[in-house]
């Protein structure tokens, strides 16, 4: 059998069509690596086998009757444990949520069966997606497939790993303030956060609302927009997903790569964030940053060094708003209507007990210390100089890059200040953590889409993540211009080092 | 409900001040995590400090990135998923009913 693990989505699905492979057998090529490496990497919280191969069969099926087979078809992805799909667990990776079942299924899940897909499994994660290493789960540390003894970063650090690993062609993860992009530089693939809004949200659960969006993560951008267009579209279970984005047309994001990079770049205009070039990011991740601008510019586009001067409060206008709505948010584990129930200890009589036995055993330290900061801003004579504070100059932020985008068409920077770092080295300190963050939550704030893919490999030969952001609603040109970067580099190609050696 | 703090509106938080902030969060925190939350979150919010020196005057706050109306649809009936299987992850119940621990006296 010709080797099925680390394909791209087009060749999966010529071996398909031309009936050289069989979706079961793709599906199996993949449980086999996932059992090989997988106890080592830890990236899944649960297989989801059973659906897997009823998905298989259908594929297989539709193939017997020579139909044409839909985007991802026989495509194995896998998904973070905060989306819901029906009949399986979905954690959050929070003991609150351990006994969890999806009653029902998110839109995305739901569009990416439609699609052919295969599911795989659900990912591990940081509790309820607050942290950027994915060491705040409460069930597993996952590794950095590069270097077992390295963070894959988060908190979509399952889905990321397992793409990286070569467990899944695909994975979806969310990202409120980088949770996609950081750990796909990390572990050196493609993951795209899109508009806000683009991506239905119904069945993701909630950390903070006006942050929060789905996307998806792939070993190449040409995946990534496949991926995104099976993903992206209005959706009315979800009031803020955009009405009609692409004008009933679907969105065809891979289709309008199908360029040579030079004409993908033609008069396109670049700007470099000079607040993320400087100070406090590592030499070698703005050298390559600087390396890439220099790509870009062979292929022809104008590139000019931009400034966001509000960018530098980014970091405390967003754990000031995200910790407020995820306290609101978080609200609603009380041991009432699912997931855990702490009763012990308390008297069978009082409910405020039951609700305070419940959370504090069921939330980890970080959701803990994120809910008293998030309550804290929003307490009665703190709410103006916190709360209100933050959504005035996340206002500016916005401002400072609507103003940038008159006279850029994207804009890049580093997608992290460092390489991925050791399992242990940050967990002590909170705020040197949140400073993972630093380059991709602007992006979160003003709703922009926002790609991170492979640039380079820096010290100990680990993955350096490149950020391309976009203005509202021109993913397209973000895809486009990631595209041309990866059809003239070859960093995407790098694999990890034992991927060959297994499958 | 102010807390008791020194009045200073960006600045150190207290214990007295973690345990006002749990109280809020329904949470029940140990005199360890109390200290220490106490020692994070002052960490956190001096850090935070510099938004203070932002000139804000006259600045609509912004709660969401993208401005939209509000999503109204037909008033149509739809199928929900029913009461069996949303009460599967009930702790506990009685017929159709989530059942809780006595509220009030």
């Amino acid at each position: 059998m010709t080797e099925l693990v680390g394909r791209s989505i087009s060749e999966l699905k010529k071996l398909l069509a031309e009936k050289s492979v069989s979706a079961r057998e793709i599906l199996s090529a993949h449980w086999k690596q996932v059992h090989a490496l997988d106890p080592e990497i830890k990236a899944f919280t649960c297989l989801t086998e059973e659906r897997a191969q009823k998905q298989a069969a259908r594929v297989d099926e539709l193939i017997a009757r020579g139909e044409a087979l839909p985007a991802l078809a026989g495509i194995p992805v896998a998904i973070k444990d905060n989306i819901c799909v029906a009949d399986y667990p979905t954690t959050c990776s929070s003991k609150i949520l351990e006994s969890f079942i999806a009653p029902y299924e998110a839109t995305v899940a739901q569009k990416l069966d439609a699609a052919g897909a295969l599911f795989i499994g659900k990912t591990n994660m940081d509790e309820f997606a607050m942290g950027s290493s994915t060491e705040n789960s409460a069930f597993k540390k996952t590794a950095n497939p590069w270097d077992v003894s390295r963070v894959p970063g988060g908190s979509s650090g399952g889905s990321t790993a397992s793409v990286a690993a070569g467990m899944a062609v695909l994975a979806l993860g969310s990202d409120t303030g980088g949770s996609i992009r950081q750990p796909a530089a990390f572990c050196g693939v493609s993951g795209m956060k899109p508009t806000y809004g683009m991506v239905s949200r119904f069945g993701l659960v909630a950390f903070a609302s006006s942050l929060d969006q789905i996307g998806p993560l792939a070993r190449s951008v040409e995946d990534t927009a496949i991926a995104l267009s099976v993903i992206s579209g209005h959706d009315k279970k979800d009031s803020t997903s955009i009405p009609d984005p692409f004008k009933n047309q679907g969105p065809r994001f891979e289709e309008s790569l199908a360029q040579e990079p030079d004409k993908l770049m033609k008069g396109l205009r670049v700007g470099v964030i000079t607040e993320l070039v400087g100070e406090g990011i590592e030499p070698e991740i703005v050298s390559s940053i600087r390396a890439a601008a220099a790509v870009f510019e062979k292929l022809g586009a104008k590139v000019t060094d931009v400034s966001l001067p509000n960018s530098k409060y980014a970091l405390p206008v967003y754990y000031l708003i995200a910790t407020a709505e995820a306290s609101a948010n978080l609200a609603r584990y009380d041991g009432v209507k699912y997931g855990l129930r702490e009763t012990e200890g308390t008297a069978k009589d009082s409910i405020l007990q039951m609700y305070k036995s419940t959370r504090s055993k069921g939330f980890g330290a970080e959701v803990k210390r994120r809910i008293m900061l998030g309550t804290y801003a929003l307490s009665s004579g703190y709410y103006d100089a916190y709360y209100k504070k933050a959504q005035q100059v996340r206002r500016l932020i916005k401002n400072d890059f609507d103003k940038v985008f008159e006279s850029c068409d994207v804009l890049i920077s580093p997608t992290s200040p460092t390489v991925a770092f050791k399992i242990g080295e940050k967990t002590d300190d909170p705020l040197s953590m949140y400073l993972s963050d630093i380059a991709t939550i602007p992006a979160n704030l003003a709703g922009l889409p926002g790609i991170s893919i492979p640039a380079g490999l820096g010290k100990d030969k680990l993955p350096i993540g490149l950020q391309i952001l976009g203005n509202t609603l021109s993913d397209e040109v973000v895809l486009k211009v990631a595209h041309a970067f990866q059809q003239s580099t070859d960093f995407h190609n790098r694999q990890f080092p034992g991927l060959a050696t297994v499958g | 409900m102010r807390p008791a703090t020194t009045g200073k509106v960006f600045g150190m938080i207290t214990i007295k001040d973690v345990e006002h902030v749990a109280k809020l969060a329904r949470l029940e925190l140990t005199p360890q995590e109390r200290e220490l939350f106490a020692e994070q979150l002052s960490k956190i919010i001096d850090a935070f400090d510099e938004l203070k020196d932002v000139q804000t005057d006259g600045i609509e706050p912004m709660s969401h990135a993208i401005p939209m109306p509000n999503a109204l649809r037909e008033d149509e009936v739809v199928t929900p998923p029913g009461h069996e299987s949303l009460l599967k992850n009930a702790p506990d119940r009685e017929g159709v009913f989530f059942k809780v621990p006595k509220i009030g006296d």
